[in-house]
């Protein structure tokens, strides 16, 4: 036990010295949040609009109140022909442009309606098809509500979307589950497998081997000091979502702390692996790299929805250790699930866990012949 | 043959890797207290059984005895009982000298006041009690190496196994080492050595020379030489190495 503590000590002297790592591992979570927090974001706000109103009537200064009041839009300038408007759209100037026709508020109550038009600038795709959902949106609930005025009686169906749990639609929701996931894979399974692997390197595990300390010694000495470090970021992660970008916080902090916990073993047994895999610390680096982080940003629903994956990558995605623990954190945080909810994921983080102890220990034994 | 006076019981011991044959009927006795050349080429095959006798890898077959113990089925008590040092590592860079210290000897299972006590001793044996807290990367390679091997007979093993210990410093310091080396087998302890220096190779008690996996010569260095008809152990080495 002695023997034990001792390494501890001396492994967490060798983090604590390393001042510019030591810096990286603090200064990277908080970059990361902050970055996708305030920078990254996929929601609408203040969009650039232009308005080429040919009617100019009540109804068409209705649309556009509405359109801005909502908040995603802001109305950049008004045209009174196509050219000037299709001159601003090139030009980047505007990123959408709503186009009255000469009748709109008389049409209004004729029996084929009215019409309204956006033209929305799609070089940037995805930008320009939410631009058009927001305002299809924002008229329609015009038009409810102006018709509802004119003939009450029959009242037709009437679809009510609200969006639960993340009401607002805002990104940085999605990106702290994600990052979390991120940063603790890449601490615990990057930096273990790095020192693990220098160890090996700097012919110290020789030394350490021949030594009376047990191999399982030697690597919990090497990986308890990475737990609390993890344990760390995951805090700082989380206040600072909580406390800087209101990041709700529904459900129990217990669950919370044993589902990370568990994602940090199994991301430490991931780390003691490739430490088995790789001779050295730069492959040990870039297996970290290349097999993890990427596959995490891509593949685990932290940024692109799996569900809009082709299917063979659907399926790689369920051995992608991340996904599991994004989607138990966003049960527990934004709809409050208790175990009841997330058993499902604690079962396959424990089997992943399991099944790379068990790998690392059979390579470290065909290592040793 | 007394089993009491031998400290290293080697019989037979043969090592494979898939077809090819790293250590071929290896057997040889070491004493008590002796210093021990193990000589050879690169890939000679000495590397594999310093492994073997240290219990890091098992033997293929053959009986090996090391301390006592068997290195099959007693690997921890094998273990215990020896120190080692290699080239390549001689203690954590961003330790300092103490910590280093500390750190090996709790490992071996001293108590506090022992690695004071002997820390204190060792320092000022090298006269550098003053480097106590200074850190290792910024000592000279020459120094790191004494120290490593200090460090390795701290807790006073029985026999201390060292891998090519000087390689890559300069002559005095190599002469120093020697006498640390010296100074230990005074003391009792069994030094095993691998080293390709061949001045090296006088200042062992006895000598193995190792060619291709097999032991091709065994004995006191001035009995080789009378052997083989040669005036230094390096002729001694080229005429066993490079028949032609």
């Amino acid at each position: 036990m002695k023997q034990l503590w001792s390494f501890i000590r001396k492994e967490s002297r060798h983090i604590l010295r390393d001042k510019r790592t030591l810096a990286v591992l603090f200064v990277m979570p908080l970059a990361q949040i902050l970055i996708f927090g305030y920078v990254i974001s996929t929601e609408i706000k203040d969009a650039r609009i232009g308005v080429l109103d040919n009617a100019g009537d009540y109804s068409s200064r209705q649309v556009i109140d509405r359109l801005v009041s909502s908040g995603y839009f802001m109305v950049q300038d008004y045209y009174s022909n196509s050219r000037q408007m299709e001159n601003a759209l090139r030009r980047g100037d505007i990123q959408m442009a709503v186009v009255f026709s000469p009748d709109f508020g008389s049409d209004m109550e004729r029996p084929d309606g009215t019409s309204v038009q956006f033209i929305a600038d799609a070089s940037d795709a995805n930008t320009a098809r939410m631009l058009v959902n927001y305002a299809e949106g924002i008229v329609a609930g015009y038009e409810l509500q102006s018709t509802e005025v004119l003939n009450q009686q029959n009242t037709p169906l009437i679809v009510e979307a609200r969006m639960f749990y993340n009401p607002s639609l805002r990104g940085v929701l999605m990106s702290v589950p994600g990052i979390m996931a991120m940063i603790l894979i890449l601490v615990s399974a990057m930096m273990t497998s790095i020192s693990i692997t220098r160890e090996k390197e700097y012919g110290s595990m020789e030394v350490l081997l021949i030594s009376p300390l047990q191999p399982w010694q030697i690597i919990l000495g090497k990986v308890a000091p990475y737990v609390i470090l993890s344990l760390v970021n995951a805090i700082t992660i989380l206040a600072v979502g909580i406390f800087v970008f209101h990041v709700p916080m529904s459900g129990s902090y217990l669950l919370l702390t044993f589902v990370s916990l568990l994602y940090i073993l199994l991301s430490l047994s991931l780390g003691i692996f490739i430490s088995t895999v790789a001779p050295n610390q730069m492959v040990a680096m870039f297996i970290s790299l290349f097999a993890l982080m990427l596959p995490t940003i891509l593949l685990s629903g932290f940024i692109y929805p799996i569900e809009n994956m082709p299917v063979w990558l659907q399926w790689f995605s369920y051995i992608m250790p991340p996904r599991y623990y994004i989607s138990a954190l966003k049960d527990v945080m934004f709809k409050g699930a208790g175990l009841l909810v997330v058993w499902k994921e604690v079962l396959v983080m424990t089997g992943f866990l399991v099944a790379f102890l068990l790998l690392s220990i059979r390579n470290f034994k065909v290592r040793l012949e | 043959m007394e089993a009491s006076s031998y400290v290293i019981n080697v019989k037979d011991l043969v090592k494979k890797f898939g077809d090819f044959t790293a250590n071929d009927r290896l057997t040889f006795h070491v004493k008590r207290g002796e210093i021990f050349g193990f000589l050879g080429a690169n890939g000679a095959g000495k590397t594999t059984a310093i492994k073997i006798l240290c219990g890091l890898s098992v033997p293929t077959s053959g009986f090996v005895e090391v301390s006592g113990y068997n290195v099959k089925t007693q690997s921890e008590k094998v273990k215990s009982s020896i120190g080692y040092m290699s080239q390549k590592f001689s203690l954590y860079d961003d330790l300092t000298v103490f910590e280093n210290i500390r750190l090996f000897g709790t490992i071996y299972g001293l108590s506090s006041g022992e690695i004071k006590e002997r820390s204190a001793d060792m320092l000022s044996r090298l006269g550098i009690e003053e480097q106590r807290n200074r850190l290792i990367g910024t000592l000279s390679l020459g120094w790191k190496q004494k120290l490593a091997f200090s460090v390795a007979v701290l807790h006073r093993p029985k026999i201390v196994f060292l891998d090519e210990p000087t390689s890559g410093v300069d002559p005095i310091t190599r002469r120093q080492f020697w006498e640390l080396i010296y100074q230990a087998a005074d003391e009792g302890i069994t030094v095993f050595v691998t080293t390709h220096y061949m001045d090296e190779a006088e200042y062992c008690n006895r000598v193995t020379i190792m060619v291709d996996g097999r032991i091709s010569a065994l004995d006191t260095p001035s009995g080789l030489k009378s052997q083989m008809k040669c005036d230094s152990m390096n002729d001694v080495f080229l005429k066993l190495t490079r028949p032609n």
